[in-house]
């Protein structure tokens, strides 16, 4: 069964340096001393606390919960008692703190209810609101809520399902480890992507440096009996991005103003097809994942670790050697420096590398741009990031809009091969966050006006509705015409009664007229029938 | 909270991966690739090449030194970054080898001083500098740019040395035109005679191109092929220029072969190889897509053949190219590829 | 045909050729004419629309018809910097010497404790972004609020503060690289 491979434009081969830790079983993280989750941990809206300070929590209790349909719930992974909730060192490249529950582990370790789910006689639409209240990520990196993805587009059949498999990125194992020990898992939590989404077929991609993944993924495809389609796709970075798996699995080529669904196409990663069926199997909430532990360390290896573990508390069980200039969270391609130890390992965290200047080395002095080309060569999105640097550069984000900057997945083929030493994606990050920034604000404005036009009109309306009011007043009073001749002693009579009234009107304004002036300046619509009358 | 930051500011932006590649070792490539072709030029040609390329590149590193000053760059980076020293070897290359002293010397400033740094050096100059020396020197002294050193009468290398320090009395028993040159004028002087008669006379035509420059265009050549496999530059530009100049050389041959040398002969002949290798294919003041790789150099060897033949200079490949330096930012706009999942199907 | 002759001719074609190109203009300036102003239209668009009168103008509309006719274009603190450069490469004109009053965004805040619940600062507010009732606690809507002060201006309590919007991790943006290349000279 071969099936017809694509290929990807650009890409890299950088050295994987995967052996040192795919050697050893994924280990069991000890439990920490504490235990830190910050509630935005998805693409999308923060999750919203429901637990108190002080409360006791069970493992695997929801304590935020999801706030609208793009978000997730996050749940307490061991149990114990709720020290604080306040804003803590956030595993993000800013180093800003983020709203966290910290929770102190009462050491039990005492599961909550675990109740399977039913998936079979449940609506597919209680399924997906299920996995969301599971808090189910994407683990690839990108924390995507899963359950959003789990719908297909209206007008396109779904084609295929793709199972990403691939981890392309240097130093990262952990999928490749999950494939050798828990494919069967897996392979039936793809099932239920396939369930959900009925796609022609479901394929599952994997990078050939991994054949013995390969090998388990084939055979638990082979007794669970699915016809799945394990495909081993070259090596080459960055295969594993979700976009290039498509391209090269289907051919097709999706572009960033469409979702995959409206092309037949949807990406999950391993592990989120992992803690999927855990969580429809056996009632578990997405509450520990496994992390890649590599670098200059003693002993590297794949760990299943709790989701809010401290990085310091991580990292001691490889023991770093004394020469550590750092850690980065993700691979070295695309990762970022953890900003401090005592932030926690989070859904998207799925490797810690222990830098040091050996495996790192210090970046050399960036030169001058010589427009080369090799970075548009290795573009696997066909743009040309020299031009891009170069407006990013001089802040021209219009120009960056036209040559697609949006289409940039910061893979940073093209910093990896510039001869000049240009932090290119760092360029790329900028330009892109100050355009973030802007269309934000352009919506603002957008809304702000519609506003002030709404409060104009509203302000012109009760104007014209009070002089309206105050004319019928007037108009009562003064009579209606001089149609009918008979009427005319009537009105005749009116009007000096009138007069009258006016008279001792006046003797009565002129008493309180102090009163009359703020009232006028209040509303001076008012003052031209107030004097007519 | 403070305490446990361990930003060290060192790993300013991923990948903290890099391949070993740098302006350096790139530029140093291009000069190994340029030295086959020098070796042969100093044993058929003239050893005083040698003289000239020392004359260049201390003139050009003092002036990319003195320049940097100016501008208030580092030096360190810059100046041994190599791109100094392939515009002066160039430069050298393409300046008759017994061109006094001080010719050298102001076409080095010229490419540094005014082609390079006042546009904004490393990176920003829109036109080649080596070019833009050469076709301002043979502008200005079009006849010390056409001496060149005879290759049949076999000058000694002392008497080149001495033409060069301009302490040469019998300056013009060294030299002769180039092979083109000599053409252009003898097929002036007797309309009548076929090319094919005249490129027989081995002595000045040698097999293609002219003798002993044959060989220089040989050696430039294989130094090029070496730079394609290094992967230092991309084959799109050179094979644009050499189809260029071969397709409208061999159009004009079929048309009237009796006018017109053969393409083997303008391949072969002045500046046409090391154009095609070290000139259409620099990076700065070229084109960046492989489309408009192509188009840049298919249109400068078209200009470089027409002005070669039908032209009043003896070859054409620098003034072609900066012609296409000025339109390359055009091409490039053009010939933009489309991006991932725009492509029309 | 004599001098004389080829000078006539030559001014005869001038002639006919200005004339013929000035009715040509002429009948596509009445044809193709742009209603409106579009230029105050996209100074307009290239403000920030906190209609907020700090530059001294009644609203953004107001001052964009007042750039347009000359006034300078650095009297926008909430555009800012980078608003007053995209006027001025809409308007290929220089950004005045004396700079921009840069603000960082803020929002405006109520003390809860000495809000005397008057509605004036409810009237004041161009955006609705202030919510309350006479004789009520009134408190700001921050994402409606533009920054603008004029509440603050008005508040007989002088209860209203601005206050910066801090950094947070959504409203976080990379910056560009600082790679001072002296460094490693």
């Amino acid at each position: 069964m071969l099936r017809k491979l694509f290929r990807f434009k650009g890409g890299v081969e950088p050295v994987t340096h995967k052996s040192a830790s795919a050697q050893a079983p994924i280990g069991k993280h000890p439990l920490p001393s504490q235990l830190i989750l910050p509630l935005h941990q998805n693409v999308g809206a923060r999750a919203i606390p429901c637990v108190r300070v002080g409360e006791t929590v069970l493992k695997g209790q929801r304590i935020g919960a999801a706030d609208g349909w793009i978000s997730a719930a996050v749940h307490a992974p061991t149990s114990g008692k709720v020290l604080a909730i306040e804003d803590r060192l956030a595993t993000h490249p800013s180093g800003l703190s983020t709203l966290s529950v910290i929770i102190e582990p009462d050491g039990l370790d005492t599961w909550i209810e675990r109740r399977p789910l039913d998936y079979a006689t449940l609506a597919p639409d209680e399924v997906r609101k299920a996995l969301r209240d599971a808090g189910i990520v994407g683990l690839g990196g990108a924390v995507f809520p899963t359950h959003a993805k789990l719908s297909a587009a209206k007008s396109t059949a779904m084609e295929f399902v793709v199972i990403n498999g691939a981890e392309c990125e240097p130093f990262v194992t952990c999928d490749d480890l999950l494939m050798r020990e828990r494919a069967e898992d897996i392979v039936h939590g793809a099932s239920i992507f396939r369930d959900l989404l009925e796609p022609r077929r479901v394929l599952i991609g994997i990078e050939d440096n991994k054949p013995e993944a390969a090998v388990a993924m084939r055979r638990a495809v082979e007794t669970l009996g699915f016809d799945f389609e394990v495909v081993v796709v070259p090596t080459r970075y960055p295969t594993g991005a979700a976009k290039q798996l498509i391209r090269v699995l289907t051919g097709k080529e999706i572009p960033s103003t469409r979702r995959s669904p409206e092309m037949g196409v949807q990406c999950f990663n391993v592990g989120t097809a992992y803690s999927t069926w855990r969580f429809v199997a056996f009632g578990e909430p997405l509450i520990s994942r496994i992390v890649t532990l590599t670098g200059n360390v003693k002993i590297a290896g794949n760990w299943e670790t709790l989701i809010g573990t401290p990085f310091g508390e991580f990292v001691a069980i490889g023991c770093p050697k004394p020469d550590t200039g750092g850690f980065l969270m993700g691979g070295p391609m695309m990762g970022f420096e953890i900003p401090g130890l005592s932030a926690p390992v989070v859904k998207a965290c799925n490797c810690v590398i222990v830098a040091a200047t050996p495996l790192f080395p210090p970046p050399r002095p960036e030169m001058p741009c010589i427009r080369c080309g090799a970075c548009a060569h290795v573009c696997p999105h066909e743009l040309q990031p020299f031009e891009l640097y170069r407006f990013s550069r001089a802040k021209k984000f219009d120009k960056t809009i036209k040559l697609s900057i949006d289409e940039c997945i910061e893979c940073g083929c093209c910093a990896y091969v510039c001869p000049s030493r240009i932090p290119l994606v760092r360029y790329f990050r900028f330009a892109k966050s100050e355009i973030a920034a802007r269309r934000k604000e352009t919506e603002k404005a957008a809304a702000t006006r519609f506003r002030i036009e709404g409060r104009k009109k509203r302000d012109e309306r009760m104007k014209a509705e009070k002089a309206e009011r105050l004319q019928k007043a007037t108009a009562k009073t003064s009579g209606a015409g001089d149609a009918d001749a008979t009427k005319r002693a009537l009105i005749e009579a009116a009007v000096e009664r009138a007069r009258l009234q006016r008279e001792t009107q006046a003797a009565k304004n002129a008493e309180t007229a102090g009163n009359r002036e703020t009232a006028l300046e209040k509303n001076p619509a008012v003052r031209p029938n107030d004097v007519a009358g | 909270m403070s305490r446990d930051r361990i930003h060290t500011m060192r790993f300013i932006s991923p990948p903290y991966l890099s391949q070993n590649k740098s302006v350096r070792s790139l530029m140093v490539k291009v000069l190994l690739a340029l030295l086959p072709g020098v070796a042969v030029y100093a044993c058929l040609i003239g050893p005083a090449i040698l003289l000239q390329m020392v004359i260049a590149s201390a003139t050009a590193l003092f002036a990319e030194a003195a320049m940097l000053k100016l501008r208030g760059k580092p030096l360190g980076p810059f100046l041994s970054d190599g791109s100094a020293l392939v515009t002066s070897w160039l430069i050298a290359l393409t300046f008759p080898p017994i061109a006094p002293w001080w010719l050298t010397v102001s076409g080095a400033l010229i490419a540094i001083v005014i082609a390079k740094h006042l546009y904004g050096g490393l990176g920003q100059n829109p036109f080649n500098p080596a070019m833009v020396a050469f076709a301002a020197c043979i502008v200005s002294f079009p006849a010390l740019m056409s001496q060149w050193p005879s290759v049949t009468l076999d000058t000694r290398f002392t008497d080149q040395i001495l033409a060069v320090l301009g302490l040469s009395r019998n300056l013009d028993a060294l030299t002769s035109a180039t092979p083109l040159d000599a053409l252009k004028t003898a097929l002036r002087i007797s309309p009548e005679t076929p090319i094919a008669t005249m490129l027989s006379d081995t002595k000045i035509y040698g097999l293609a191109g002219g003798r002993a420059w044959e060989c220089v265009a040989a050696a430039y050549f294989l130094g090029g092929l070496w730079l394609l496999r290094c992967k230092v530059i991309r084959w799109h530009a050179p094979a644009g220029f050499l189809f260029g100049v071969v397709a409208l050389s061999a159009a004009c041959w079929f048309f009237d072969p009796g006018r017109f040398a053969s393409p083997l002969f303008h391949t072969f002949s002045g500046g046409v190889l090391l154009g095609a290798f070290f000139i259409v294919t620099d990076p700065v003041s070229g084109c960046a897509s492989d489309m408009g790789k192509m188009i840049f150099g298919f249109s400068a060897g078209i200009l470089a053949y027409t002005i070669r033949v039908f032209g009043g200079y003896p070859d054409g490949v620098a003034f072609s190219v900066l012609i296409l330096n000025v339109c390359a930012p055009l091409i490039d706009l053009l010939t933009r590829p489309p991006v991932f999942g725009m492509k029309k199907k | 045909m004599n001098i004389i002759d080829s000078v006539l001719v030559a001014v005869a074609v001038m002639t006919l050729g200005a004339a013929f190109i000035g009715a040509v203009l002429g009948w596509a300036s009445a044809r193709f004419r742009v209603e409106g102003n579009p230029l105050v239209d996209k100074i307009e668009s290239a403000l920030p629309q906190t209609q907020c009168g700090q530059c001294g103008f009644p609203g953004c509309r107001a001052y964009a018809e007042a750039i347009s006719s000359g006034a300078p274009i650095n009297l926008c603190p909430p555009g800012g910097e980078a608003g007053a450069r995209k006027l001025a490469d809409l308007l290929g004109r220089e950004i005045p010497v004396s700079g921009v009053v840069e603000k960082p965004p803020q929002v405006a805040e109520i003390d809860e404790a000495s809000c005397i619940g008057c509605t004036l600062c409810i009237q004041a507010c161009p955006v609705d972004a202030i919510v309350g009732a006479a004789k009520q606690l009134h408190t700001v809507v921050g994402s409606i609020c533009t920054g603008c002060e004029r509440c603050a201006a008005s508040c007989p309590a002088e209860c209203i503060r601005m206050r910066t919007i801090p950094e947070t991790i959504d409203n976080w943006k990379w910056k560009p690289p600082v790679f001072e290349i002296r460094r490693f000279a």
